[in-house]
């Protein structure tokens, strides 16, 4: 893999920094990169022309140099505390990219197999040689990158039949300022299992910072797989990350996404109808302030008959933030009796904060059920009069509307700790919005 | 004569521009128990959504006071810890906030501005319990978000547990007995009678009668165009009943011609 292959300057900087990745033992992963490699190169990074990023410009995340980080940071068990989470059986914890096998537990269960992509027993490479790259197609160029530099990940495979009782708690951690990493998660399901998986992107300091993440799930027949997803990172960080979910037949995917930090984040969520009768539960929220966006796609195949997806995606912004959802419902020819739904509401809580929602509905079956709406507003003058009727000053009254239209999304993650220690967040969030 | 609670004088409103309230008198005393009846449109609504402060009507003349105080000088949440309570017509829904966090808040509030103590979640959850019994309410309540998939009858329910848990000094009562079946409505009538005590008063904003053979008032005030045109004792209620209201309104407008 010569550097003198990459021809997009801004592509070729941020490879550049990447320094040689080893290669793999896996003839095919080298492939698989190489294949990355080149659709890199073909891909032009995208800027505003391009209809999938016109409400969001890339420019500042082009404008900042990052380095990769080469050698491990050190980060202590005490570091990580806050974020742990009692309810978890196995975690895998990523620091900057790279595996940290000291801060992770892995727990031995039949049938399950949760390790970093790089460690995996020889005996699943075949799986993984069969899942990797399937759900997210030949993607988009921060995929392709992701791909290209695919060094290491998070792996959860579960096997038939099997119900993993606790949550797989994925942890990724910028340890380091101004460092770029490619985080990727592979979670294949088989037929007839069950199992939660919580993908969780954090930072240990407030400077900058680039995740460009790839996540993908394949959801086996009869198999349902619940996702939970939190975007915490610092302030000056930028986030882009797509995930892509392929349900088998009569599968279950639920999918709860948080993003409350980073200054620019962008998550693509594609979820693919792979056989009849699948059911998709999709709920977003977007809590952001000061100057920050928060960019969420969503694209929702149906492929296929009786398919039903339900999806509430929520953006709340304050000060001078920047909320952005595409929602993307596509009934395909043949795809009869689907039943689908998509709700965006967003709740603005300044003059100079703003929302750009674009539901899209593309049906071409006749038998559908297809529902969708977006509202733009603010808090209901009703209910705060009905709250300030009862004694709460018109701060607390707004306060606890706002907070109560965010935790209706947090509450679905149905984590105790986690919901506990996310609505407290909320009502720090809440709080002031005259400082926001 | 008891204390003078509520002191309405020459009151009138708009709304979008339009007046809807047109000279409005009433004075409420401690222990008493006031109806407001009168056809729809008279303006009964309107004149408990401005004592309540509600932003959307407009105060054009008239003052009213709260025990002595000009109301109008206070914000509604100011209103409401001074010891002013309004029943909602149609009790706002708020998902996402459970009954008792939002019962619990409203009280300490109401409980810190009149200097007493606050209660933490678990001797509030004593002090609910005996209040639930008042209504006859199911404790699960205290888990749904406030008035979310409540039917009919248990908003209106919810609208007198709060009324008992922040034991105001004056509560108006916005056709909190319009939409109840016999039962529902003899548990909320019942649960305001007990309520009642010699320093506090009732004014109830009604449509019909029945609400009345079970709470009996000391005073029935009719209402008509933004007017209160007649009062008089419980019997007029029983009037109202059989003969309606134009009769009241003839009877006003040949006074007034006169």
């Amino acid at each position: 893999m010569a550097m003198d292959a990459v021809k997009n300057t801004y592509l070729e900087s941020l490879l550049r920094g990447q320094g040689r990745v080893p290669a793999s033992p896996l003839s095919w992963l080298n492939q698989v990169r190489a294949d990355a490699l080149e659709r890199a190169n073909a891909l032009a990074v995208p800027t505003t022309h391009d209809e999938d990023w016109r409400f969001t410009d890339l420019s500042p995340l082009y404008k900042t140099a990052f380095q990769s980080a080469l050698q491990p940071t050190h980060v202590g068990a005490a570091a990580i505390q806050p974020f742990l989470i009692p309810e978890a059986g196995s975690r895998l914890v990523f620091v900057d990219g790279m595996f940290a096998a000291a801060l992770s537990t892995l727990e031995r269960e039949d049938g399950l197999a949760v390790a970093s992509l790089a460690s995996a027993p020889a005996q699943h490479s075949e799986r993984v040689r069969a899942e990797l790259g399937r759900m997210i197609g030949s993607g988009d160029a921060f995929s392709a990158v992701n791909t290209a530099w695919l060094r290491d990940g998070a792996l959860v495979l579960v096997g038939p039949d099997r119900d993993v009782s606790h949550p797989i708690h994925l942890l990724f951690i910028g340890a380091s300022p101004g460092t770029v990493s490619f985080p990727r998660v592979l979670v294949s399901a088989a037929p007839g299992s069950r199992c939660t998986v919580i993908e969780d992107f954090v930072s240990l300091h407030g400077d900058t910072g680039f995740t460009n993440a790839v996540g993908e799930i394949s959801v086996g027949e009869n198999a349902a797989v619940r996702h939970i997803r939190l975007q915490r990172e610092s302030a000056g960080a930028f986030h882009i990350a797509t995930c892509g979910v392929r349900v088998a037949r009569d599968g279950r995917y639920s999918n709860v996404s948080v993003s409350l930090g980073a200054r620019l984040s962008r998550f693509n969520l594609n979820v693919m109808q792979a056989g009849a009768g699948t059911d998709f539960e999709i709920d977003g929220l977007a809590l952001i302030s000061g100057r920050q966006l928060a960019d969420t796609h969503s694209f929702v195949d149906h492929a296929l008959p009786h398919g039903r997806s339900r999806q509430l995606h929520k953006c709340i912004a304050g000060g001078a933030a920047h909320a952005v959802f595409n929602g993307k419902i596509l009934v395909r020819p043949g795809a009869q009796r689907t039943d689908s739904s998509q709700q965006n509401r967003n709740l603005l809580l300044t003059q100079r904060a703003h929302v750009d929602t674009k539901p899209q509905l593309e049906i071409f079956a006749d038998d559908v059920k297809c529902a969708h709406g977006a509202t733009v507003g603010q808090l209901d003058a009703e209910q705060v009069f009905y709250l300030k009727s009862r004694g709460l000053s018109e701060s607390s009254a707004r306060n606890l509307l706002t907070f109560a239209f965010a935790a209706e999304i947090v509450e679905r993650i149905r984590i105790p700790s986690l919901v506990q220690r996310l609505e407290a967040l909320l009502v720090r969030e809440t709080q002031n919005e005259e400082s926001r | 004569m008891s204390t003078v609670l509520l002191q309405v004088r020459g009151l009138t409103a708009t709304v979008a521009g339009i007046e809807i309230l047109k000279g409005i008198e009433l004075t409420v005393r401690a222990g008493e128990v006031h109806a407001i009846m009168g056809p729809n449109g008279s303006g009964k609504s309107t004149l408990a959504k401005v004592l309540a402060g509600h932003p959307s009507y407009q105060v054009t003349s008239g003052e009213v006071l709260f025990e002595g105080k000009n109301l109008f000088e206070l914000a509604p949440e100011e209103r409401a810890r001074a010891g002013l309570f309004l029943g909602f017509q149609y009790p706002v829904e708020v998902p996402g906030v459970t009954n008792s966090s939002f019962l619990r808040l409203a009280y300490n509030t109401v409980q810190g501005a009149r200097g007493k103590d606050e209660l933490d979640p678990l001797e509030f959850d004593d002090y609910v319990q005996d209040k639930l019994k008042l209504l006859d309410m199911d404790p699960a309540f205290l888990e749904r978000s406030v008035n979310e998939g409540f039917s009919g009858g248990e908003k209106k329910r919810n609208e007198i547990l709060q009324m008992a848990i922040l034991e105001p000094k004056l509560a108006i009562l916005d056709e909190t007995d319009s939409g109840l079946d016999i039962d529902a409505l003899r548990i909320v009538a019942n649960g305001v009678s007990r309520l009642r005590a010699p320093d506090n008063a009732v004014v109830l904003v009604t449509h019909y009668q029945r609400l009345l053979n079970y709470i009996v008032p000391d005073y029935v005030h009719v209402m008509d165009q933004g007017r209160i045109i007649k009062t008089g004792g419980k019997e007029l209620a029983l009037e109202l009943e059989s003969r309606g209201y134009d009769w009241v309104a003839d009877e006003y407008r040949a006074a007034q011609a006169a």
